[in-house]
């Protein structure tokens, strides 16, 4: 590698795979990058309940591992964050990344929690696999780290983008649904100032892009608007503007264009003067549309609105001769708007049309509407098709008109009229002719008497996409009528207009304008509206008054009209997908006044939705954009930490190597419909049913069946959904981990239930082949009755009461059928689609299940140098193998950037601590607000004043915000002023936020444990938030406990030790090797020490792996690069005689046997143990006794011989499980199913005749293994299971022929068969080496293999510090395992080998007073580590071994120990504190 | 029973399990009575029979010591030390005539904030029905 590889490692996906990889970089000296898509790290750890074999709570043992990677220096969390491009080559890469906005600000949030409170949109939780709801404002889950809400934001929803104004709806639909009017006004008001009349008259284009539709219908948007200015009076809405400016503008015209210029205009502190021809405000909203549309009251109270903020409108004041533009800026007005509108009817251009009773549609509605009457004849005839057309009828109806007709050119399906207006007409007695049309009016003395109409049919499509009319000849017919009223179109009138120079008209008689700025041809003119559009919505020309009025004001200030403004279209929005199971529900019906009732008013026909169906209409809404930009949470957040106009960041990062540790997703079963899962709640996937039992779940833990919340008495669980499976889906391999979670999630169940639970798992292979997995599934089995059955279901069937029937068949031919509760299907373990899309971006070979392709002796290295993969992205796996591989991924990555080590890396400077130690102390407490979170329920202040009263107090204050930046130096500056020397501070939990106070006062020069919380938040007014009183009568319980202990803290100091940078590593085999070669790559000593004469180990005896790599070749060239690399020595036929020290310096002797005896006594740093393991020598089956008969070894070693036996043999029969999973040995052997399938596929190959049996318990061919089984299956091995109650019997028929018989279960007969190839697959034993873990002290199981620190999350490390343990002397594992492990190990001894020296001290055991030490061994009987010992009569305890859990101090009879910082004065003090409430 | 009584309860909880459960209950906003005063100790391994004696002696009501579930200690075992001195603390109390169930251990794992939520409610309402200390009542006389 050059010598500028970077220092610095990215590691993609932060689930526990790369949480470990990232904590043992950067413990080991390099900088990291963890990138994570979500909002915060755990991946699916996280959500699990209880791990196996343990029962570990999942959260408890992941919480510590996340609150480290969060907090440490040098690791750089990259939440919501994807890699765009990957450049460079290994050792120095270029990263391209890309954060999707979180809109809240991470260095500002609190995780409080107000914007969730506060947010109205409720989406599935899915962290809680979607059994439960969150808000769009959200914490991934209260653990995450970071320990901050995001918001969860699409693109604009389709509603908004269909809205010509933009106006916010999803916003104002939400605010609808939570009953906050005024808020729902507030954001329409945003951008619309008649909030009511558009409620009414908006012809609603968003509900036409309503994503609703895809479900049932629409959401009645606009009725919804309408119900919040129902509900609270728009004048009430305070509308902010800027300070007043001087210029003024005049508006032509007090249409909805007008309006809406003047409005914005104001906003942005700009005056204006409308005039306005006609008597009254409004435009076209008072003059064309009538009464019982839009009720005047309503239209008066909104344009109120607008004059309420100084908008003067002087009506019948039309634009003419005596008042022109020009005049206007005469009289000092800096631009002008026009908005003049399209009030001038179109004429049909019949003969008659001039006759006395015919009258424009306009005209008609123009007097209608503003003195109540006109004119109405007794049978009366409408022209046209549109809302005119339509509004004119229903005002003649109301108006005494015995007959109206509409008559309409095309179809209804044609019309342009709203459907429901139509509709209404109707109801109220109008008749509408369709496919007609007026040719000529008949009239007689100058009065109209009738109208003659020809037929029309429809032709080919016009332009407007429409059929085209065409009349039908010689159908000519005629109508008696006494009135005409044509309704076919309006335009502008331009004759006060149409001489001024610079303005320009089309040729539709419509104003010309700049499409973006609305300027007219001439400077300071703006125009908009039907004046620039021809007739259109109300809507659009608010939109276009409020783009009028930006331009104008742009205008005012000399900037650049156009700047920005451009229209930004997206080509594929991304929006919340349609949830697949929102059920249907009716769109609310608007209440309407009865037809009887309408006739000789105008009263109001729709009556508005009441409360209640309008908030369950406006609940309707699916959230297309997920956040519905409400702004509430902003409003909300105290800390100001909500910004909701964060945009996606990019950046680039430098990194030496990359990690992929992406994990995997649950195998979807939601299109496979035999297994019920789409629509029927009780069935559930494994996941789901994990958050289920979770006590931080969807029911907080309780057993319930989601559809009714009934405790089930009844559950299945079936296997292998989604794995195995190449029929319903590709996924061929085995998950590997879901035999023993729902063996796990049975147990677990039934401690759940209150009443007996019966429990169902049904497989086809128990796959249980870890460290205790196979004793796991026996308790569960007979002491937790647990039911495993071993057959496939096919079918799950929804039964009576939403349970679920299953019908299976057992071995022996039985058909069963059974009823459940809850149906868990076992999902597998899928690639994410993502994830492949990245592996092909960045050029890493996938296997051909989509998983990371990897090679056996190189398991963590992937086919692009420099990137390493671990975790289930390389395969199926459990966590423990994830953890191991997170570690070997580690080591691998760094092994190449040792010479970077520390050069990226930070350090916090700091000053030196001040000296206390004669002063008495002086206590400052902070107490907190959180916000509101604590202020809002206990009484801040009296706290603070309180804490005053309290002794060796020297100060108190209190803070909004403890945590933030400036209270952290403010803190800094009282303890410098006031000389403090002990600082509490009552605000949240010491588990997230002592250490950042600690780093605080440390800074300050105070030594980091002179620090004391109280829990005043999480464990008071969260909890107590009904009762204000109690909950500042706690806090001050709280904070006057906390002083009392503040009193008695004491600086402690760690001290650094020595470490010797050096590995001992014992055993010869390939872990040891792996072990010793990492080290010394690494840039460490290392010491190998091999009992026997030659390296190599049990590797010798296997040829090549499951993939069918050569492992002799592999072996060989790592023994070469060990016994030239100058950082190792190799130490054979040596043995460990003697060890003392701890970690980071240890000194052992080592004894070598040659002609005499030597020994050589070595210093190192941390201890690797990889003494390996060998092949049980079976008692069974005439072995040893007859030559055909031999281990899975032998027979290896006989074939690379060319052995005759085999090659000559005309039957092969494995049997499998000899000397495993039998009560001698408990445990599953895990290697020899694979070992099998192997070997049978050579010999098939070798000799495609020969019959191979494998007689199998189980068979365990887990990941990607199974793709052996298959081939074998297909090669024609054949196989039969045996039950360890009859195990085939293996007789000697005559000297030399073997005679074997066993059971078939499925044909249920005696199978004959004569072997002459007998393959047994004997167990793994560890080797014998109890001398040696008794020196080292290390534990081992029953079985006789090591124990780890913890099965999880620590499987190569010992519960003592220092000493790590790789290979078979663990567990039995392949040789890709076992590489892997070692190179864990490496990992792990890295932390320390790279460390300057071993902290200690701080939190641990310490004998305080030796002299009383009566040597009683308490202690040392007690110590759950074996830390202490007895040294000179006294109890001795090595601070740098002490895991600090104050057992021993707590044991010790005179009190000899003590736990510093946990001392009995301490814990006493606070008791005391307690109980002194009334002193 | 006294109505107005208010038990003065105290609860010793190990910093893994039983406090972040605690402080759960509160990210959950589970609601329980006002009435628990927490300690926090890294692992309740460390809680001596003297700190609850003292508690006791000092006129406490109800103590009780919250860690992790058995079998998952994270310092391997110490809760079970807890367990058996929350018991030899039970048999003292009913040596000197005090009721033996003022003193509890309970076990929950740091997933279990309504858990804690219940035990809080559980503890109060147990040393609501014993009702106060007998020997608060004593301080209180003698004070």
């Amino acid at each position: 590698m050059s010598k500028d590889a970077i220092g610095s490692v990215m590691v993609v996906g932060g689930g526990i795979a790369g949480i470990q990889a990232s904590l043992d970089l950067a413990d080991a000296g390099f900088l990291v990058h963890l990138v994570e898509s979500k909002s915060a790290i755990g991946g699916v750890m996280a959500q699990l309940d209880k791990t196996f074999p343990t029962n570990d709570c999942s959260m408890c043992i992941i919480s510590p591992k996340l609150v480290e990677a969060g907090r440490h220096l040098n690791i750089d969390l990259h939440t919501m964050t994807e890699i765009e491009s990957v450049s460079g080559t290994a050792g120095n890469f270029q990263v391209r990344l890309l954060e999707h906005p979180r809109f809240i600000d991470l260095e500002k949030c609190t995780a409080c929690g107000e914007c969730a409170k506060v947010c109205p949109v409720e989406l599935p939780n899915i962290f809680d696999e979607n059994l439960g709801n969150r808000k769009a404002a959200y914490q991934l889950y209260p653990q995450g780290m970071p320990s901050a809400y995001a918001v969860e934001k699409a693109d604009t929803a389709p509603c908004r983008l269909a809205c010509p104004a933009g106006l916010n709806v999803q916003g104002y639909v939400q605010m609808v649904k939570a009953g906050k009017y005024k808020e729902a006004l507030e954001i329409i008001m945003e951008d619309l100032p008649l909030p009511g009349v558009l409620g009414r008259i908006c012809p609603h284009g968003c509900e036409d892009a309503c994503r609703r539709c895809e479900i049932d219908e629409p959401v009645a948007i606009r009725d919804l608007k309408r119900l919040a200015a129902d509900q609270f009076n728009a004048r009430g809405i305070e509308i902010k503007c800027l300070p007043p400016r001087d210029e003024k503008v005049a508006i032509v015209g007090s249409g909805p264009a007008g309006l809406s210029a003047a409005y914005h205009l104001a906003r942005k502190g700009v005056k204006s003067t409308i005039y306005e021809a006609l008597p009254a405000a409004g435009g076209m909203l008072r003059v064309g549309i009538p009464a019982h549309r839009l009720p005047r009251e309503i239209l008066d109270q909104e344009i109120e609105v607008i004059t309420n903020l100084g908008v003067e409108i002087k009506t019948n004041t039309p634009l003419g001769p005596d008042l022109t533009v020009d005049d206007f800026f005469d009289q000092g007005y800096k631009a002008v708007y026009l908005a003049l509108g399209a009030h001038k009817g179109i004429e049909l251009g019949i003969p008659g049309e001039k006759s006395a009773g015919v009258r424009q549609g306009v005209a008609y509605l123009q007097e209608v509407n503003l003195t109540g009457r006109a004119e109405t004849g007794k049978k009366v005839a409408i022209i046209g098709g549109g809302n005119v057309a339509i509004d004119v009828a229903r005002s003649a109806l109301r108006l005494g008109a015995g007959e109206v007709n509409i008559i309409y050119r095309r179809t209804r399906a044609e019309m342009p009229a709203w459907e429901e207006e139509i509709h209404a007409a109707e109801s109220e007695g109008a008749k509408i002719m369709y496919l007609a049309a007026p040719q000529e009016v008949l009239s007689r003395d100058g009065q109209v008497v009738g109208l003659r109409c020809i037929r029309m049919e429809l032709g080919e499509p016009d332009s407007s996409g429409r059929r085209r009319p065409i009349p039908i000849p010689g159908s000519e017919y005629e109508i008696e009528i006494d009135q005409l009223i044509p309704a076919i179109g309006q335009r502008p009138d331009l004759s006060t207009i149409e001489d001024i120079t610079g303005l320009e008209f089309s040729r539709w008689g419509t104003m010309e304008v700049d499409a973006i700025t609305y300027a007219t041809g001439r400077e300071g003119v703006f125009a908009g509206g039907d004046l620039q559009t021809g007739p259109w919505v109300a809507i659009g020309a608010i939109a276009a008054g409020r783009e009028a009025a930006e331009s104008i004001v742009r205008y005012l200030d000399g900037r650049d009209m156009a700047a920005g403004r451009e229209p930004v279209k997206k080509e594929n929005p991304v929006y919340r997908p349609i949830p697949k199971d929102e059920p249907k529900r009716a769109r609310a019906k608007m209440p309407e006044l009865a037809v009887s009732e309408r006739k000789g008013n105008f009263k109001e026909v729709e009556l508005g939705y009441d409360e209640a169906p309008g908030r369950a209409e406006a609940s309707r809404c699916i959230n297309c954009g997920y956040c519905c930009e409400c702004f509430q949470c902003v409003g909300a957040c105290l800390a100001e930490a909500v910004q909701h106009g964060m945009k996606p960041k990019a950046k680039t990062v430098e990194v030496g190597a990359i990690i992929m540790a992406p994990g995997f997703i649950p195998f979807d079963p939601s299109p496979h419909a035999p297994y019920s899962y789409t629509g029927y709640p009780n069935v559930l996937t494994s996941l789901e049913f994990e958050r289920l039992l979770s006590a931080s779940g969807p029911f907080r833990g309780h057993l319930v069946r989601p559809s009714d919340h009934a405790e089930p008495k009844k559950i299945a669980w079936l296997q292998c959904v989604g794995s195995r499976d190449i029929n319903r889906c590709d996924n061929g391999y085995c998950s590997s981990v879901c035999c023993m979670y729902a063996a796990k999630q049975a147990v677990i169940a039934k401690e759940h239930s209150n009443k007996p639970l019966d429990t169902a798992i049904f497989y086809m292979d128990l796959r249980t082949y870890g460290k205790d997995f196979d004793r796991y599934v026996r308790r569960a089995e007979q002491e937790h009755d647990v039911r495993f059955i071993r057959a496939r279901v096919h079918t799950v069937e929804p039964a009576q009461d939403n349970r679920l029937r299953l019908r299976y068949v057992l071995e022996s031919g039985a058909l069963i059928e059974e009823t459940f509760d809850i149906v868990v299907l076992s999902v597998g373990l899928a690639a994410i689609d993502q994830t492949v899309n990245l592996a092909e971006k960045l050029g890493i070979d996938l296997n051909a299940h989509r998983f990371a392709r990897t090679l056996d002796l190189a398991p963590v290295a992937t086919s692009r140098e420099g990137i390493y993969v671990c975790g289930a992205f390389q395969g199926p796996k459990d966590i423990p193998q994830s953890v191991m591989e997170a570690s070997a991924a580690a080591a691998e990555a760094s092994m190449n950037l040792a010479d970077a080590r520390w050069s990226l890396t930070r350090t916090r400077e700091l000053p030196p601590e001040k000296d206390f130690s004669q002063e008495k102390p002086r206590v400052a407490v902070f107490v907190c607000n959180c916000g509101i979170n604590i202020g809002g329920v206990a009484d801040v202040p009296a706290v603070r004043d309180y804490a005053a009263t309290l002794p060796q107090v020297v100060h108190v204050e209190d803070n909004l915000f403890s945590c933030s930046q400036d209270t952290q130096d403010r803190m800094k500056e009282v303890i410098d002023e006031k000389k403090i020397n002990r600082v509490v501070v009552a605000s949240c939990s010491p588990r997230t936020h002592e250490p950042l106070f600690q780093e605080t006062i440390r800074e300050a020069g105070l030594n980091k444990y002179l620090f004391e919380m109280a829990n005043i938040r999480d464990q008071n007014t969260w909890v107590h938030m009904s009762d204000p009183v109690q909950a500042t009568e706690k806090a001050k319980d709280l904070v006057r406990m906390a002083v009392a202990k503040s009193v008695h803290l004491e600086p402690l100091h760690e001290v650094l030790l020595e470490v010797k940078r050096a590995a001992l590593v014992i055993g010869g085999g390939a872990a040891g090797m792996e072990a010793a070669l990492g080290i010394a790559r690494q840039g460490f000593k290392a010491f190998l020490v091999e009992k026997s004469g030659e390296l190599g180990g049990m590797a010798r005896k296997i040829h090549t792996t499951w993939q069918g790599e050569n492992v002799q070749s592999y072996l060989n060239d790592l023994i070469v690069k060990l016994e030239h690399h100058p950082n190792v020595r190799v130490f054979l036929n040596t043995e460990a005689a003697a060890t003392t020290g701890s970690i980071g310096s240890f000194t052992t002797k080592l004894v070598s046997r040659g002609e005499t005896d030597s020994s050589t006594v070595i210093e190192h740093g941390v201890t690797i143990l990889a003494t390996g393991g060998r092949e049980y020598k079976p008692n069974e089956y005439f072995y040893g006794q007859h030559p055909g008969v031999m281990t899975h070894l032998e027979f290896d070693e006989a074939t690379v011989r060319g052995d005759g036996r085999i090659q000559t043999a005309a039957t092969a029969v494995f049997i499998q499980c000899v000397g495993s999973r039998n009560s001698e040995r408990p445990y599953c052997s895990r290697v020899c199913c694979t070992h099998s399938l192997k070997s049978a596929l050579a010999l098939k190959k070798m000799n495609p005749e020969i019959n191979v049996f494998i007689l199998y318990r189980d068979i365990r061919s887990y990941g990607f293994r199974e793709e052996l089984y298959i081939q074998a299956r297909e090669k024609g091995v054949l196989f039969v299971r045996y039950d360890p109650e009859s195990p085939p019997k293996v007789e000697l028929e005559t000297q030399d022929r073997l005679a074997l018989t066993v059971t078939d279960h499925i044909l249920g007969l005696l199978l004959d068969m004569n072997p002459d190839l007998l393959i047994l697959a004997s167990a793994v034993l560890p080797n014998e080496n109890k001398k040696l873990f008794e020196l080292f002290k290390v534990p081992v199981n029953a079985d006789g293999f090591l124990v780890e620190a913890h099965a999880k999350l620590r499987p190569v490390d010992f519960a003592s510090e220092g000493i790590f343990m790789a290979g078979l002397a663990h567990y039995p594992k392949s040789i890709d395992e076992t590489i892997a492990q070692a190179r864990a190990a490496v990992s792990r001894a890295a932390t320390i080998l790279s460390q300057e020296g071993i902290r200690a001290g701080g939190v641990v055991a310490d004998v305080v007073y030796p002299d009383r030490c009566a040597a009683c061994l308490a202690c040392v009987r007690s110590c759950p580590y074996g830390v202490p010992y007895i040294k000179d009569s006294r109890a001795f305890i090595q601070p740098s071994e002490c895991h600090g859990c104050g057992v021993c101090a707590a044991e010790c009879p005179r009190k000899v120990i003590t736990l510093q910082h946990f001392t009995d004065d301490q814990i006493n003090a606070k008791i005391h504190a307690m109980i002194e409430k009334e002193a | 029973m006294n109505k107005s009584f208010e038990p003065e309860i105290l609860s010793i909880c190990c910093k893994y399990c039983a406090y972040a459960a605690a402080d759960l209950a509160g990210s959950m906003r589970l609601s329980y009575p006002a009435n628990i005063r927490i300690i926090q100790v890294p692992c309740t391994g460390r809680v001596d029979v003297i700190h609850l004696l003292n508690a006791v002696q000092g006129g406490i009501d109800g103590v009780y010591v919250a860690g992790c579930l058995e079998g998952e200690c994270h310092f391997v075992s110490g809760n079970l030390k807890a367990k058996s001195r929350v018991n030899r603390v039970k048999q003292i109390l009913e040596e000197v005539g005090l009721e033996p169930e003022r003193v509890e251990m309970y076990n929950l794992s740091s997933a279990m904030g309504s858990r804690f939520a219940e035990i809080a409610a559980e503890m109060t309402e147990k040393i609501r029905q014993l009702g106060p200390s007998p020997l608060k009542l004593k301080l209180r006389k003698s004070a």
